[in-house]
């Protein structure tokens, strides 16, 4: 029996957050979890080849994960080692039902748990993220160091750091009630919308390292709505996750450049991904409780049905965005809206409703870039170019900034107001 | 005879494949197909999206009862199918083994079909 590598490695790392959730609610001890975990792949990878994967690979790495933790405690106490379970290709029917019984029907519970300890309060964002990264997708360290752009060392020091906290902390394993666990999957919900948002917002030239965010993301989500199926707010943040990511390879050109939504080629947006997305959208709407992912997914949607972008109904958008508003107030959706209500009634009207927020929003990028096209299209070009300077300066990337720039070029060529 | 390969495997296996060996599978699986499209043996094939975007109807009451998520919670999953014309069973396990060649892992459920409708051209 030849087993692909490949096949055993994507059977690893689909295994984890199953088989690590389950070893830590049996040890309540992250690092002997993780060290566990780590022994029954290595023994996957000696044992698997030869004699075939067993039938249920998260079941054969939980109790072979315990045993080999039991078995390094036990020598330590000087007691006789348990036998080798390198040597059988699968688990008999004992070993079976102990493993599903540790597994048990408590495992949404325990992977909720997992991924709730890494979006604990006392941590930071970019924490968070690189905990969950580690723990629960697995992810090495150089790759999550490169996806933050930071050294391995630095990056080795800040989940070192975050595994501290966190275990001092103590890691809640009594079994939560319905608000408790209504608390911690919003919780994990909005961890796993930065984790995405962490990829999502690339420059050209990591855009590689960092899209593997938004894919482990979307892994994540969808792990969510395997464990919560009827829960239409998680339903709407993986298709919110699948449709910005459906765009993924048209939002750069070749030279690194941010390409708008309205000038990329739809053509190259991900089908399938859309196709997934309207699907989830389409099982929400069914439950008739709008949250916040679901109406960000619609608005999504709509961008993403739109044949081309004179197509889009910002008709919708607007109304979506003003629901979004009741729902999550917030001066950045406010701001948002106002795009829409610029293509719906024009710069005039957009332009008044984003005054109000300029004291809130000084010091952000979007801002000042939305309100300088405001400003060109009423043709009040010193103003623009005064907004989009700020923009310019308030960019958190190189793409950005060459965006906006292009908009500046753009008003000297056009306007000859170089007053 | 028709038979159907109903392809189940682990769901979240196959979610976790880089886009180069899913580029390698489909290719490989591509090659297979072609060979039984030049015998005019190969019927309509799908894939089907994640059980996330399954919806079942449990019709066994009344009115049915409209539930989210795959009919059954399993270790593994039906991902997709084949429908492909074959002598009997000997060629259908030959042709299975041939798919499975291409795309190891998991199991090919082989049932020959009672009834058939194309449906509209």
């Amino acid at each position: 029996m030849s087993t692909d590598p490949a096949w055993i490695d994507a059977a690893l790392i689909s295994a984890r957050p199953q088989a690590l959730a389950a070893l830590l609610r049996y040890f309540r001890d992250m690092d002997t979890a993780e060290e566990a975990f780590q022994e029954a792949c290595l023994r996957a990878l000696q044992s698997w080849p030869d004699k075939g994967p067993p039938r249920n690979p998260t079941a054969w790495l939980i109790m072979v994960g315990r045993n080999a933790a039991l078995d390094v405690n036990r020598r330590r106490r000087m007691h006789d080692s348990l036998p080798d379970e390198a040597s059988m290709s699968d688990l008999d029917d004992a070993e079976v039902s102990l493993a599903e019984r540790l597994d048990g029907a408590d495992y949404r519970d325990d992977i909720l748990r997992l991924l709730f300890v890494c979006c604990h309060p006392e941590l930071p964002a970019t924490q968070q993220i690189a905990l969950a990264l580690r723990i629960v997708s697995g992810l090495t360290v150089p790759q999550i160091a490169r996806a933050f752009l930071v050294s391995d060392a630095a990056m080795e020091q800040r989940i070192t750091r975050a595994k501290g906290r966190v275990s001092k902390a103590g890691v809640p394993f009594e079994t939560p009630g319905a608000t408790e666990r209504a608390r911690r999957l919003a919780a994990v919900a909005a961890m796993v919308y930065l984790i995405f948002n962490e990829g999502y917002s690339v420059t050209g030239e990591d855009a590689e390292a960092r899209g593997r965010l938004s894919e482990e993301a979307i892994r994540l989500a969808r792990l969510l709505l395997q464990l919560f199926p009827a829960e239409p707010e998680i339903m709407g943040l993986t298709a919110l996750l699948l449709l910005q990511h459906s765009r993924f390879g048209t939002r750069f050109d070749s030279a690194g450049q941010l390409v708008l939504l309205e000038d990329q080629d739809r053509s190259l947006w991900n089908l399938l991904m859309i196709n997934e997305a309207l699907a989830l959208i389409d099982k929400a709407l069914r439950h008739r409780q709008p949250g916040p992912y679901q109406v960000q997914a619609a608005i999504a949607a709509l961008h993403a049905s739109a044949a081309s972008a004179k197509d889009t109904d910002w008709q919708q958008i607007e109304l979506l965005y003003g629901t979004l508003e009741r729902l999550q107030p917030s001066p950045v959706v406010s701001l948002n809206r106002a795009v829409a209500v610029a293509k719906v009634r024009g710069p005039a009207e957009a332009l008044a409703l984003i005054e109000p927020l300029e004291r809130q929003l000084a010091g952000y990028f979007h801002f000042h870039g939305v309100r300088g096209a405001f400003l060109k299209e009423l043709g009040r070009i010193s103003e623009a170019r005064e907004a989009l300077g700020r923009a310019i300066a308030l960019a958190n990337s190189a793409a950005e900034a060459a965006h906006i720039r292009q908009h500046l070029d753009h008003l000297s060529a056009a306007g000859g107001a170089s007053e | 005879m028709q038979y159907a390969f109903l392809c189940y495997n682990h769901e979240n296996t196959i979610l976790a494949w880089s886009k180069e060996q899913e580029a390698a599978v489909m290719s490989k699986l591509g090659a297979v197909e072609d060979k039984l499209r030049a015998q005019g043996r190969l019927g309509p094939v799908a894939r089907l999206m994640p059980t996330t975007s399954a919806t079942t109807l449990k019709k066994d009451r009344d009115p049915p009862l409209v539930v989210d998520g795959p009919f059954a919670e399993t270790k593994e999953q039906l991902l997709g199918f084949f429908i492909i014309e074959c002598a009997g069973l000997e060629q259908a396990l030959e042709t299975a083994r041939e798919l499975a060649a291409a795309n190891p892992g998991g199991c090919y459920e082989i049932r020959p079909l009672a009834v058939f409708h194309p449906g509209t051209p």
